[in-house]
């Protein structure tokens, strides 16, 4: 026996955890300059730290210097941190909610709080409600994702009898069929030119992104990551059930509020501009637990990345498959994620057992 | 240190606890012993702060179960439930952490006291075993492990034993007196009437949601009483090498 084996586990994870962290930041560095320098105009990694290096100086740049400017920092630089914040948000997501229904099936997407968040900003185009000017997008996302969680945790509450993993997904199927034929309602009610606007919504897409959603999205995005790494002792101790981790001193019915609305913000910060995009919140979690443990002081960060990693390579593909064309994003991640999910089902993973 | 007066519990329109009232001192282990569905279980859920009574109160350390917080309730009582499950792949020393995450005691001594509760349970080989991969008298000992860590001066058990074998029963009542003897207060469902009386200070003997006898082994475990109660002939004798009676069925 070597004497690897004889340490305790937290010891090996933890000798392992900076080696993971550095080769994570290390892909994650690279995909992003791969991301901005991919296109259809190509540019060299030196185009790419030179055109963001001028936006720091002030030295007179030639034509070719602005051209490269205008696309890595307006167009390409902006999307690469919009596919990061909402990678980022549904991973993490998807982890708290897994950690919150007991499930490692429970996905924003799989259970209809994608859907419900996303029917929230579309009754916000169609019935061109601007209340809270452009912030009222996002928060019509935001409250659809708040009730819509709330009734699905009421319906398939972990611990409830016959509320077991089946049970989540078939209410995850109702909802998504009712959040759908509201949807379809909706886009009947609708003139051409939103009809675009929904279309691109429906499959996910990150052409609309911009600077201007970026700063808007990143407010909840850091918000909502803050207070579930604050909370991820009692997100491990949720793993026993609620009524040991209330013998533990989990106050579970003050988390279980927390948790809906801020998994609900998370959710809406990633679908508010881009649209529905599946499976991120079930395929990194499983990934990242598969290799570092289910503890979540380590699982949500590592979440975070990993997710932000998977959505610029999706994007990357979306715009280099067929270009001049763009495949929506949303059918990259469900070629991926589909799979994978069967996967998943045909491991046993329906019922926590899989890591 | 624990005192239910007069509690009256109902779940659904049925009632399940009519009028109970206990006391356990500090430094005692009490037995609470019945027939299914006397109420047990619910009496210990009741104690441990998991129900609202409708009526009668709960007091620990002086204290109103009722009135505290989760937090503070975890700083003064344990519970070892009955049928624990385990979600994702968390290992065994992970579980028995969790015991405590959320005690106010100094964290720098968390990995001695996990390191002596993993031993005591004899669960140390085991602690980086994936806790859903045990069998369950692996998981009754990892859990009892969970409990001892919590260091609470009340430890709630729910049929610790019903999982385990010869052995272990016997070691984990053993450590159950050891917590009594250094002034805890103990209060274990039991189904095995031979371990209650060879443990327990003081049995307390449930029927249909109310107390039939409470007191000392030799007084509780007589023949017309536990005959009567359980609807079962038994024979009671003195333990041939223990100072403790013996239930026989008959």
């Amino acid at each position: 026996m070597s004497s690897v084996e004889n340490v305790a586990p937290q010891q090996r994870r933890a000798s392992r955890t900076p080696v993971l962290a550095t080769l994570v930041g290390i892909a994650f560095c690279g995909v992003l300059v791969a991301s901005v320098a991919m296109g259809p105009m190509m540019l060299s990694v030196s185009d790419v730290l030179g055109a963001i290096g001028a936006r720091f100086t002030s030295s007179p740049v030639s034509d070719t210097q602005e051209l490269n400017m205008a696309v890595v920092w307006d167009l390409r630089l902006a999307r690469s941190v919009t596919a990061i914040i909402v990678g980022a948000c549904l991973a993490t997501c998807g982890a708290a909610m897994q950690g919150l229904f007991g499930n490692p099936l429970a996905d924003p997407g799989i259970v209809g709080v994608s859907a419900g968040a996303s029917l929230g900003a579309i009754a916000v185009v169609v019935l061109q409600i601007s209340v809270f000017g452009i912030w009222t997008l996002p928060l019509g996302a935001f409250v659809a994702g708040v009730g819509t969680t709330f009734l699905i945790y009421v319906l398939a509450r972990p611990g409830r009898e016959g509320a077991d993993s089946s049970r989540l997904l078939l209410v995850g199927i109702a909802i998504n069929a009712i959040g759908g034929s509201i949807a379809g309602f909706l886009t009947y009610l609708a003139t051409t030119e939103q009809l675009m606007t929904l279309t691109f919504w429906s499959m996910g897409s990150l052409s609309s992104a911009r600077w201007l959603t970026v700063s808007i999205t990143v407010v909840p995005a850091l918000i909502g990551t803050a207070f579930l790494l604050m909370w991820a002792r009692q997100l491990d101790l949720l793993a026993l059930g609620e009524r040991q981790a209330r013998h533990l001193g989990v106050d579970v019915r003050a988390l279980r509020r927390k948790l809906i609305v801020i998994t609900a913000l998370l959710v809406a910060a990633a679908v508010s501009f881009n649209g529905t995009i599946g499976f991120v919140g079930l395929v990194v979690p499983h990934l990242v637990r598969l290799i570092i443990g289910p503890g979540h002081r380590l699982l949500l960060p590592f979440a975070a990345a990993g997710g932000g990693l998977l959505l610029m390579l999706a994007d990357l593909a979306a715009r280099t498959l067929d270009p001049p064309n763009e495949i929506p994003i949303g059918v990259i991640m469900g070629s991926i994620g589909g799979p994978f999910f069967l996967w998943m089902i045909w491991r046993g993973g329906a019922n926590g057992r899989a890591a | 240190m624990i005192k239910v007066s007069d509690l009256v519990v109902g779940i659904g329109g049925k009632t399940l606890l009519h009028g109970v009232s206990i006391a356990c001192a500090s430094g005692t282990l009490t037995a609470l012993v019945g027939p299914n569905g006397a109420g047990k279980s619910t009496l210990l859920s009741a104690i441990a702060g998991d129900v609202t009574p409708e009526a009668g109160t709960v007091l620990l350390d002086h204290q109103p179960v009722h009135r505290m917080r989760i937090r503070e309730l975890a700083q003064l009582r344990s519970v070892f439930p009955q049928g624990s499950e385990i979600r994702f792949g968390y290992n065994v020393e992970d579980v028995v952490g969790m015991g405590r995450a959320f005690r106010d005691l100094p964290p720098d001594e968390d990995r001695a006291a996990i390191a002596a509760a993993l031993a005591d349970s004899e669960v140390d080989h085991l602690r980086d075993r994936n806790a859903q991969t045990l069998s369950g008298g692996e998981q009754a000992r990892t859990t009892f492990a969970r409990v001892l860590v919590q260091e609470a001066p009340v430890v709630l058990l729910d049929e610790p034993t019903a999982a385990l074998d010869l052995r272990h029963q016997e070691r984990l009542l053993e450590r159950a007196r050891g917590l009594a003897a250094s002034g805890g207060t103990v209060l274990a469902v039991l189904h095995d009437l031979n371990l209650a009386a060879a443990y327990a200070d003081q049995i307390v003997l449930m029927r249909n949601g109310g107390i039939v006898a409470n007191g000392p082994p030799w007084d509780v475990l007589t023949e017309p009483l536990i005959s009567d109660v359980y609807r079962q002939p038994v024979c009671v004798m003195a333990h041939p090498e223990r100072d403790c009676p013996v239930v026989l069925t008959k």
